[in-house]
């Protein structure tokens, strides 16, 4: 519950200041959200299964983060940042759809 | 999925580490759900490679719950939010890390919302990669140059179209001078300008036709006859003379009565000489009695007209 507040603050947050995305940040921005976000679902579908844990979610979040903008990064550096990027969207996505999947089996039992 | 509290629900708050240690094999964790090899399908591809370090605590990625183990599956009961009935007061159990969540995803809502934001304006070049950018640029010349030679051949276009309305301006002209000297010749249209006016008197239609055919030869363009009895007929190409039956000429089936006035334009000075060359017209018509009288005038009014006649066999043959 706390969490969903938290999450819902920082959206308002972020509607109501409407920062710019820095140049040096925005290659790297979308590939973090994306890794956050599979992260959050992870940490969902732990919830569901009764096996979250703080620390763990906690260090997955932010190493899941900083990974993936460190390959985008190195990616950037090696000049197939575009290409690279997309790789770990991929990744991302299948985890993601992973997560999503056994989230709907404990919600719905299908 | 809280099954496992039904067996110590005496305990709300004071032994989490009970209620939550139920379960602390990884592959129990699924255990409760109805169909136990149902994670098969999309589960455990995306956490192969976690799940064969399942022997360590592993505890970098706490996405993939197969991983947590025994120990790790220890400090789960702190899952304040999910059971307030059984923990009545989740916010006093905020824990540090828990604080770290929420922090964590207060700034995971931030970005998300910024990133959202900034990907919906005019932003997409700025966010671009610089081989993006070099295929839009690629993109946006090729346009261009599309555009540019679309842009030449309308303009050639346009300038055909002005030529042809010029051309066509000039057809029109050139067409109404055609058809103002056709109708000149055809007698549709009276006709005005220096010439002859030549009175005969007491003269057969032969003398007449051939005034008129010398007339011709010497350049003599439009030409019109009346009579004493006030009939004028224009003469062109098919005009016959005929001898009428008690005096007078029978012109274009119109009857005229002498003296006849034959107006024609033309070079006076020609058609006079002509008219009077030894042997000519004024010579055979004064043998025969008749008298012949011309005048050079320089304004002749031809006011004479015919209607056009409708060809009823020549066409066009080009």
């Amino acid at each position: 519950m706390i969490a969903v507040l938290a999450l819902v603050a920082g959206v308002a947050l972020g509607i109501v200041f409407h920062p710019t995305v820095p140049a040096a940040l925005q290659p790297y921005l979308p590939i973090a959200v994306v890794a956050a976000l599979d992260a959050v679902f992870g940490g969902v579908r732990a919830k569901l299964d009764g096996i979250f844990d703080d620390k763990q979610f906690v260090v997955s979040f932010i190493s899941n983060v900083l990974v993936a903008a460190l390959i985008v990064y190195l990616g950037d550096q090696l000049g197939v940042g575009g290409q690279l990027s997309t790789g770990v969207v991929v990744v991302l996505g299948v985890r993601i759809f992973g997560n999503v999947a056994a989230i709907r089996r404990h919600l719905f039992r299908a | 999925m809280v099954t496992p509290a039904a067996e110590v629900p005496a305990s709300p708050g004071s032994a989490p580490v009970a209620v939550r240690y139920v379960r602390p094999a990884p592959g129990a964790a699924l255990a409760p759900e109805p169909e136990p090899p149902a994670p098969a399908d999309d589960e455990e591809p995306a956490d192969d490679e976690e799940t064969t370090r399942l022997s360590p605590p592993a505890e970098e990625t706490g996405d993939d719950p197969e991983r947590v183990t025994p120990e790790t599956g220890a400090p789960s009961v702190r899952e304040k939010e999910e059971e307030p009935p059984t923990k009545p007061a989740p916010w006093r159990r905020l824990s540090s890390a828990g604080a770290l969540i929420c922090v964590l995803l207060a700034l995971f809502g931030f970005t998300l919302v910024v990133q959202l934001r900034s990907n919906d304006g005019d932003q997409g070049l700025a966010t671009a990669r610089q081989e993006d950018l070099v295929r839009i640029l690629s993109d946006l010349e090729a346009r261009d140059s599309r555009l540019q030679s679309e842009i030449s051949a309308l303009e050639t276009s346009q300038r055909q179209l002005t030529s042809g309305v010029a051309g066509r301006q000039a057809a029109q002209a050139e067409a109404d001078k055609r058809a103002d000297e056709l109708g000149l010749l055809a007698g549709t249209l009276p006709g005005r300008g220096p010439g002859l006016v030549i009175t005969m008197d007491k003269v057969k239609a032969s003398a007449i036709l051939n005034a008129v055919q010398e007339l011709r030869g010497a350049g003599g363009e439009v030409m019109q006859i009346a009579g004493a009895n006030g009939q004028t007929v224009r003469i062109v190409a098919a005009s016959y003379f005929v001898d009428a039956e008690g005096g007078g000429i029978i012109v274009d089936g119109a009857r005229l009565t002498g003296p006849y006035l034959l107006s024609v334009i033309g070079s006076p000075q020609t058609m006079q000489t002509a008219l009077q060359i030894p042997g000519g017209v004024v010579a055979s018509v004064n043998s025969g009695g008749g008298s012949v009288t011309m005048e050079q005038r320089a304004t002749v009014e031809v006011t004479a007209v015919r209607q056009a006649t409708a060809l009823q066999y020549a066409k066009p043959a080009s």
